[in-house]
């Protein structure tokens, strides 16, 4: 009869007695030990936080606008903390982190489609066609929030002037940056990059419209769309495209990346408007960052009297 | 050790809740607080109601029953931190507005959605003493497999709540899917098991039977 032996096993395989009689025990406590480990790196993260210092170098001979609104600005820690910048990350806090070794230097903006000469400038050939001024904007995002920015910039028409398109030019189109190797949001198919914005060529010439390249009396920080967006007070804050390579004119509507995402959602226009609800929220009212109450969202965000004009005869709830 | 696991789970369980006012007192909830502490709020609830409906797969398949002793209070939990979601709604969105509120419920479905996750765990939360599971019986574990449908509007509500990004969203929706699956697998396979003992019953008479025909032959 051949009787196998029996498999080995090592006696530092064996399980204690102690261990095993009690096993519930010792569970209870492995996961008291992992819950404690948990607690003490939220802690830590509350205690030791993860701060982004404020590096901007000035500009130098701003002038003031008539534009400008007397109400109190946002801070700037909250301006640059806040971002909705999906392009590094759909998380707001994190743009500020993600962007800080972003190279806005150098920097090229091409200028083609429907336009006498193509170009392709240098931001900072852009920078110097016309004097800064501040232009202290409400800013309204789809959301439901607001804040008061001090931007720096000039009329968007100071280029559009200077670069010539043709007659046939009905709109104009703006592009960010592709680039996902800077901005890691773009490996996540969130929107379809790169991200594209456009205007009806009128409210292009609006001298609202502004091309902007600082804030708070200094250089944009990237998280805020460095180094050159634009920046449309009356519209939701999506239609201020942030980081621009490429301004296109062209004849047809720019299909603009948010409404392509969810046009039930988000129209062209995208104007700020307290009676065309958002299909999910409403946009009534608003919180500006920092007041505890809501405040009655405006009409045009307020710039009805610069604006309105443009859109006589429209459908607003058709056309949002 | 053990004695005193119960209350060290009962302080932990509070630590969001902690975090928060910390953070508050110390101006650290960011530009929007008020935003931060709604989507806290709303996060530790689906969080607390998924470990809720863990605990029974979780106990099962490691053997460790003594975990049933910690989904009441679990389950409690997320209770308290849907109580904390809805207020901040009901009076640091709304300002208590009841006109504007029922205007919500009716017509964005995510907030209706919310809504119905947070009514499906008020019958629970108010049989969750020992008196009321005595009191109702068999029907009491009927009552509360709410917390299934609870649970799966309070995801749908965050998945119709965001813009773009439904990475978050989608996560809560694969816990909870592998979670019913794994009931939906189990009733299954129970189920098979009692079809087959009794199918078993009676295919023991077949030998039974061979076995006498062939003793006769």
């Amino acid at each position: 009869m051949l009787i196998k032996k029996a498999p080995d096993i090592r006696s530092s395989e064996i399980t204690p007695k102690s261990l095993y009689l009690n096993r519930r025990k010792f569970l209870a406590e492995a996961a008291m030990a992992s819950a404690a480990i948990a607690i003490g790196a939220g802690l830590r993260e509350m205690i030791v936080p993860s701060t982004t210092v404020l590096a901007g170098n000035k500009i130098d001979g701003i002038k003031k606008s008539q534009f400008s609104t007397t109400e109190t600005t946002t801070p700037q820690k909250d301006v640059t903390h806040y971002n909705n910048y999906y392009e590094f990350s759909t998380e707001k806090d994190e743009p500020a982190e993600l962007a800080t070794k972003f190279r806005t230097r150098p920097w090229k903006v091409k200028i083609d489609g429907l336009v006498d000469k193509k170009l392709e400038l240098s931001v900072d050939e852009i920078i110097k066609m016309a004097s800064p001024e501040e232009r202290i904007y409400r800013h309204r995002c789809v959301e439901g929030w607001s804040i008061v920015v001090p931007w720096i910039g000039f009329s968007l028409s100071e280029l559009i002037k200077r670069v010539n398109p043709t007659s046939k030019a009905k709109y104009v189109e703006f592009t960010t940056l592709l680039d996902m190797t800077q901005m890691p949001g773009q490996r996540r198919n969130v929107l379809e990059w790169p991200y594209v914005e456009g205007l009806r060529m009128d409210e292009a010439m609006n001298p609202l419209a502004l091309l902007c390249f600082g804030m708070y009396g200094e250089e944009l920080p990237n998280q805020d769309g460095a180094p050159l967006r634009i920046v449309l007070p009356w519209k939701y804050g999506f239609k201020s495209a942030k980081a621009i390579v490429r301004i296109r004119f062209t004849e047809k509507e720019p299909v603009n990346s948010w409404k392509l995402s969810a046009p039930r959602e988000y129209g062209f226009y995208a104007n700020v408007n307290p009676n065309v609800d958002h299909p999910r929220w409403s946009q009534a009212r608003e919180r500006r960052l920092g007041e505890f109450f809501k405040r009655p969202t405006l009409m045009f965000n307020g710039y009805g009297d610069q604006v309105a004009s443009l859109y006589n005869g429209m459908d607003l709830r058709k056309e949002f | 050790m053990l004695r005193y696991f119960k209350p060290v789970i009962f302080l932990a369980c509070l630590a969001p809740l902690a975090r928060l006012v910390w953070l508050g007192f110390h101006s650290r909830l960011g530009a929007n607080p008020i935003e931060v502490i709604t989507h806290s709020t709303g996060d530790w609830t689906l969080i607390f109601l998924l470990v809720t409906l863990a605990i029974t797969p979780l106990r099962k398949m490691t053997r460790q029953y003594w975990l049933i002793n910690y989904r009441r209070m679990v389950g409690l939990y997320a209770f308290f931190y849907g109580c904390l979601h809805l207020t901040t709604y009901v009076w640091l969105d709304k300002f208590f507005d009841v006109h504007e509120m029922l205007h919500d419920i009716a017509k964005r479905k995510f907030i209706t959605a919310g809504m119905t996750a947070f009514a499906l765990m008020i019958p629970l939360a108010l049989t969750s003493t020992k008196w009321s599971i005595r009191k109702l019986g068999k029907r009491w574990q009927a009552l509360h497999r709410l917390i299934y449908f609870s649970a799966a509007a309070g995801v749908i509500h965050y998945i119709w709540l965001v813009k773009a990004d439904l990475r978050k969203p989608l996560e809560y929706a694969a816990v909870l899917g592998s979670l019913m699956s794994y009931r939906v697998v189990a009733w299954l396979v129970t189920r098979k098991q009692i079809r087959l003992r009794q199918r078993g019953l009676s295919d023991v008479g077949v030998p039974e039977d061979n076995k006498a025909a062939t003793l006769s032959s």
